[in-house]
């Protein structure tokens, strides 16, 4: 992604910049930085292409026939050549379902994470530039809403959606919902961070400079203060990134995410565990080998971000 | 500390009034509780007079402060399903949930301990990138697929293990049966219990490693070595006690999320106990049962989080307790 040539120009272009800069150098020397980063543009580039390189329609239920359903991977015996990992109990194909699985995987765990940054930041700076009791009122619900787990909070609330709209209206709202509930329950990360970040930059010249010169908080707070704050938020994002994908799935699994009809990674591993019994292995397992590996190089890569941008510690 | 243990109290009741008030108002939003009490055919006039004498027609503020009079003295309601209070499914159900979580504690201390002290000690050991490597991938696995690999391996491929229930339980008191008692009820632990522990157990080895190298490099370590006093004596004694510190914190919050997880792990193993149950419990729209769920959980998070900060105070002096704590 990053040789992408250099214009010819006399000022260092913003690459050339990139180029120099200490991520960069640490990128290229981190052989698990560059895979992961290469898997998880795969698995974008896939997800995003996913109608174009789908050789099925899983959504389009006039071309399914009970009669392909439970075959295995094409390289099993029994396997058929059209089905390259073979079909689901509902004759789905595979492969395409897995596409569009990770898609919607994808993208309910990146709109999840927008939601929470944008939560999480204007509420960290808000607390962190305004201090006192705004401040000391924020953290303290952030303190609270952080000790009840995400995902308790999630399975509660998506209950609860689910017996008051029935299964059959909540399985066509479902997408926000998830997206809603995930993105709601999180932003305390992002907050703390932001006002820690805030309250240790707020007393520097550049700030003092800024407010002399009679700019309001609003644009402070976001053109000075904020662009400072970026490396830890990087940081949070692609491990948050990694949780709201295995939220998602966890409530799939049980049944309060996306229904079977539009399968995300984990509705999809829900539906084929009742057949793991009876030796249909792979309608559990590939998808569920997918979301393990799209989860794993977003932990890998936010774990080097860390040690790159936090060089303090060694956490390895 | 009177001050600091009043404060936490006020706020543990501020938060159970919010929980129990937003428990209350789904109650009153889920479901009708007279189309559950009488049929189809009572006339409309007949259902308003009923509604009236039930006091469903009170202002929402009313049957709140009747509801919560109610919960404080323990009746939360009767379950459509059960037919019996709600509390008394819940208690029912709460053993077994709890062996599984205590399960899975022991495991955790027993694993992330060692290893977490080991990485730290030796950070450049091809040990310690291989735990550290391992835990990585931990993290990346969600509860429910460690489940079902397990009980694919375990149960189905290698037969060793049994794949799901109690198995054999010994009754103790009132309402607890143990699985500990006996070979088979353990046998039937091992499993849940290994999976539940897999999903806090890379977290708390990287929590120990991370603050144990920590406390390595400060200055009363470094002041302790040029003592001259003995490496098991700096390791295990001054280090981990202090590392110990913060994991007691995280500890108890992971506790809360426990439960979370075991809704997860009771689904896949069939676990008769409380997470099965609420998932049972939202498939029916057994609102009482939901709603005494709720509130069992979310005093469990309050009275854990609560303890754990007030024990964090008294083992942690550097925490002034002051308006901030």
């Amino acid at each position: 992604m990053e040789d992408i040539s250099i214009t010819a120009s006399d000022q260092p272009s913003r690459l050339q910049e990139f180029r120099r800069s200490p991520i960069y150098h640490s990128f290229v020397g981190s052989k698990v930085a560059m895979v992961s980063f290469a898997v998880f543009a795969l698995f974008v580039v896939l997800a995003l292409l996913a109608p174009v390189i789908a050789p099925y329609d899983p959504y389009d239920l006039a071309t399914l026939d009970i009669m392909d359903s439970e075959i295995p991977p094409a390289w099993q015996d029994g396997g058929e050549s059209r089905f390259s990992l073979g079909t689901d109990a509902q004759g789905r194909d595979m492969w395409s379902t897995i596409l569009y699985g990770t898609r919607i995987s994808l993208m309910i765990g990146l709109c999840a994470v927008l939601l929470q940054a944008f939560l999480g930041i204007v509420i960290g700076l808000a607390a962190g530039y305004f201090g006192g009791a705004v401040d000391s009122l924020l953290m303290r619900i952030a303190d609270i809403q952080l000790s009840f787990s995400t995902l308790m909070v999630a399975i509660v609330v998506l209950a609860v959606f689910q017996a008051s709209f029935g299964a059959e209206r909540y399985s066509e709202l479902a997408l926000p919902m998830l997206i809603l509930v995930i993105g709601m329950a999180e932003w305390p990360q992002y907050a703390r961070t932001v006002r820690a970040k805030v309250l240790a930059e707020k007393h520097k010249e550049y700030v003092d400079a800024a407010r002399v010169m009679g700019f309001g908080p609003l644009r402070i707070m976001i053109r000075h203060i904020l662009p400072n704050s970026l490396s830890p938020i990087l940081v949070i994002s692609t491990v948050q990134i990694a949780n709201a994908i295995i939220s998602e799935a966890s409530l799939s699994f049980l049944g309060l995410g996306m229904p079977v009809a539009r399968p995300s990674l984990g509705s999809l591993i829900s539906s084929g565990f009742e057949y793991i019994f009876s030796g249909s292995w792979w309608i559990t397992t590939i998808p569920a080998l997918v979301l393990i590996c799209l989860v794993l190089v977003m932990n890998l890569l936010g774990d080097w971000l860390r040690d790159v941008l936090n060089p303090k510690l060694y956490k390895g | 500390m009177i001050a600091f243990l009043i404060k936490r109290t006020v706020q543990a009741v501020i938060v159970m009034f919010f929980i129990s008030l937003l428990s209350f108002s789904i109650q009153d939003q889920l479901g009708d509780p007279l189309r559950e009490m009488v049929g189809q055919s009572v006339s409309e006039a007949e259902r308003e007079a009923l509604r009236d004498e039930l006091g469903l027609n009170d202002p929402f503020l009313e049957q709140y402060l009747r509801f919560a009079g109610k919960a404080l003295q323990g009746d939360l309601g009767t379950s459509y399903f059960f037919k019996e209070p709600a509390l008394d499914v819940i208690l029912r159900k709460l053993p077994a949930t709890l062996e599984l979580v205590f399960g899975a504690t022991i495991i955790i201390m027993c694993i992330s301990i060692p290893m977490g002290v080991y990485s730290a000690i030796n950070p450049r050991s091809w040990i310690s990138n291989a735990i550290m490597g391992l835990s990585i991938v931990g993290i990346s696995i969600p509860v429910f697929l460690t489940a079902i690999f397990s009980i694919y391996l375990f149960s189905i491929e290698l037969g060793w293990l049994p794949s799901f229930g109690r198995g054999e339980t010994q009754h103790v008191f009132g309402s607890w049966h143990t699985g500990y008692a006996s070979a088979d009820g353990l046998r039937h632990l091992v499993l849940p219990c290994v999976s539940l522990a897999s999903i806090m157990l890379p977290l708390f080895i990287r929590l120990i490693r991370s603050e144990m190298m920590e406390i390595l490099q400060s200055e009363y370590i470094k002041f302790a070595w040029a003592k001259g006093l003995k490496r098991r004596r700096i390791w295990f004694l001054h280090a981990l006690k202090n590392t110990m510190l913060p994991v007691i914190t995280v500890g108890g919050v992971q506790i809360g999320t426990m439960v979370a997880y075991t809704i997860l792990t009771e689904t896949v193993f069939q676990w008769p106990g409380m997470g099965f149950m609420f998932l049972e419990a939202v498939n029916r729209v057994d609102t009482p049962l939901l709603v005494a769920f709720l509130i069992v959980v979310g005093a469990i998070f309050v009275v854990t989080n609560t303890l754990v900060d007030l024990l964090y105070g008294l083992v942690n002096p550097t925490v002034k307790l002051a308006g901030k704590a």
